[in-house]
């Protein structure tokens, strides 16, 4: 009891909690409110207009920045899983010297802010143009860039909490040849940190707009703005929901995290 | 670990391969140093590249020749506000977020580390500090904008917050949104530095004597404060590049060092200069390189007390 004498009162907790919670969830729910006007009412009209084939045309933008945006998760997550993963185990199992840098590499992109990574890629993205197309799966190149420290995060905490060498000593041992290690006996034992890294590829590639817009990609985020400009209720619609979507991925890593914590903690 | 490392790489042979011993060879993959190539590769083309170019470009005109002229625009009064509106800007979001997260951390202090709550509020922190961009400029135009409920209902008791200037839209207008982003960022990095208060200096405290008060004033907030610093210039970073946000709520004017990247990067010419943005990309990367440098300096003194 005594231990925790700097604990918050639980009125001062209370009163914290009202006051940055009332900043913090108002806003939420005026738009919401926002979304279900209808005149001086309130009713469904502006979600149930999403299907609306009389505005199809006014919404395809949505759709299709929706889809690239689809197409961008997967590209970003096999970045994360057939490039990144593969090279931190191997830089763990085989260049421990190298964990530093690597870290140190990972953690870049933090510092650099994308409008001048945009700056940048510009001229990259123009010889990509004439490669590989003009096509938005290209963005994920750069997305993977803008992923890397958190992926990075995610991962290394996973194969802190198993001991990499040993796993790999004893299939080799017993006659597993390099990539059956990779793929089933070290990937299974860093799924869960390759499950949240991907899970935040895909929250960090639904929010992207900085470099899409100023590469002339389209994606979700820069169909929103195009659209908002003609109908505003639909943008905000779509605000909403990827930011719910978003907030439920991050809760699964969570609890994900949460329930491999604990279960290590039974062993 | 560092001996099961280095019999890793015996059993591995020579990595560069050089004297074939056939039998082992069979048995072995090419020269691991191999591995690393793809993703050093990606890393310089995506990563290292984009940023020297960046840079870089500042120090060349369209023909490519050198040329300290856009470099010297730093210097001229209209970029030197936009880079003082995005400092203040910063400073000030960035000591309201910090001060608000710091307390919302404090108010969690207890919560156990696995209580739904906690849970709760990383993923609202999360999303709302990392992913929000865009999306939250249209939520401050649905809650605060001219249509918005808040408005109406202060309308109806007379009062115009629109009155002056339609402000939602201009400089000003990006301190909510930039505070709504930077509260959940400072719980994210501020959190972890509460978790390093020992019981036992609770313990110790009040074997001393000492009450709540003291333990605050003498033990608490003095091994915080490296902490609160170092998670104080991160928000300052955070707020200083961003863009997303403010791009969609300031769709004209360049009030921010952001928005003139941009609109160097889509006119052809900004202040009668080319190649302004490489010069704009320099001056950011200089006060970002400044900022992290005293974030990592400072967090490594927080450290001490973590272990």
């Amino acid at each position: 009891m005594r231990r925790a004498s700097f604990h918050p009162h639980p009125v001062t907790r209370g009163v914290i909690g009202v006051l940055v919670g009332s900043f913090v969830l108002l806003p939420l729910l005026a738009t919401l409110e926002f979304t279900l006007r209808d005149g001086d009412a309130h009713s469904l009209v502006h979600w149930a207009a999403i299907f609306d084939p009389a505005k199809a045309a006014t919404y395809k933008p949505i759709w299709v920045g929706l889809s690239n945006s689809l197409v961008l998760m997967l590209v970003t997550i096999a970045v994360v899983l057939l490039l990144l993963a593969p090279t931190m185990i191997l830089v763990n199992l085989r260049f421990p010297r190298l964990r530093r840098s690597m870290e140190f590499v990972a953690l870049l992109p933090i510092s650099i802010p994308a409008i001048v990574l945009v700056v940048g890629l510009t001229p990259i993205y123009l010889v990509i143009g004439r490669t590989l197309g003009t096509g938005a799966w290209t963005l994920a190149f750069a997305y993977g860039i803008t992923v890397l420290p958190f992926a990075y995060r995610s991962i290394q905490a996973a194969i802190d909490a198993v001991n990499l060498a040993t796993l790999a000593e004893a299939a080799r041992s017993l006659g597993a040849s390099w990539p059956t290690v990779v793929w089933r006996v070290l990937a299974p034992n860093l799924r869960g940190g390759l499950l949240a890294a991907s899970l935040i590829a895909v929250a960090v590639v639904l929010g992207e707009y900085t470099i899409a817009s100023l590469l002339n990609r389209q994606n979700l985020q820069t169909a929103l703005v195009l659209v908002n400009k003609q109908d505003a209720y639909v943008s905000v619609i779509f605000s909403l929901l990827a930011l719910l979507f978003c907030f439920l991925l991050l809760l699964i890593i969570g609890r994900t995290g949460n329930l491999g914590a604990a279960r290590g903690k039974d062993r | 670990m560092t001996a099961a490392g280095t019999e890793a790489a015996v059993l591995a042979g020579p990595a560069d391969g050089a004297t074939p011993r056939p039998q082992v060879r069979l048995r072995l993959p090419p020269p691991a140093q191999l591995g690393l190539v793809p993703f050093g590769a990606y890393v310089v083309l995506f990563l290292v590249v984009p940023t020297v170019l960046a840079v870089a470009t500042g120090f060349f005109d369209k023909a490519g020749r050198f040329t300290l002229d856009n470099v010297s625009a730093l210097s001229d009064p209209v970029v030197v506000t936009t880079f003082w509106n995005s400092t203040w800007l910063s400073l000030l979001t960035a000591a309201v977020g910090a001060l608000a997260g710091a307390l919302v951390c404090y108010a969690l202090l207890g919560v156990p580390a696995h209580h739904p709550t906690r849970s709760v509020i990383d993923a609202l922190a999360g999303v709302l500090a990392q992913f929000g961009g865009v999306m939250l400029a249209f939520v401050f135009i649905a809650a605060m904008g001219r249509y918005s409920l808040l408005n109406v209902w202060l309308s109806g008791a007379g009062i115009n917050i629109y009155a002056a200037s339609n402000w939602l839209y201009e400089l000003p207008g990006l301190i909510p949104p930039y505070i709504y982003f930077q509260i959940p960022l400072m719980v994210i990095t501020f959190g972890p530095a509460l978790d390093s208060l020992k019981p036992q200096w609770a313990e110790a405290n009040l074997t001393l004597g000492g009450t709540r008060w003291t333990f605050w004033t003498r033990i608490g907030l003095p091994v915080l404060a490296p902490s609160f610093a170092a998670s104080f210039l991160l928000l300052f970073a955070n707020s200083f590049s961003a863009y997303a946000t403010a791009a969609a709520l300031a769709s004209q004017g360049s009030q921010i060092v952001p928005l003139q990247v941009r609109a160097a990067l889509t006119s052809e010419t900004v202040l009668g200069r080319e190649n302004l943005a490489g010069a704009l990309a320099l001056g950011m990367i200089a006060v970002m390189a400044l900022v992290m440098t005293g974030y990592a300096l400072i967090q490594r003194r927080a450290e001490r007390w973590r272990r």
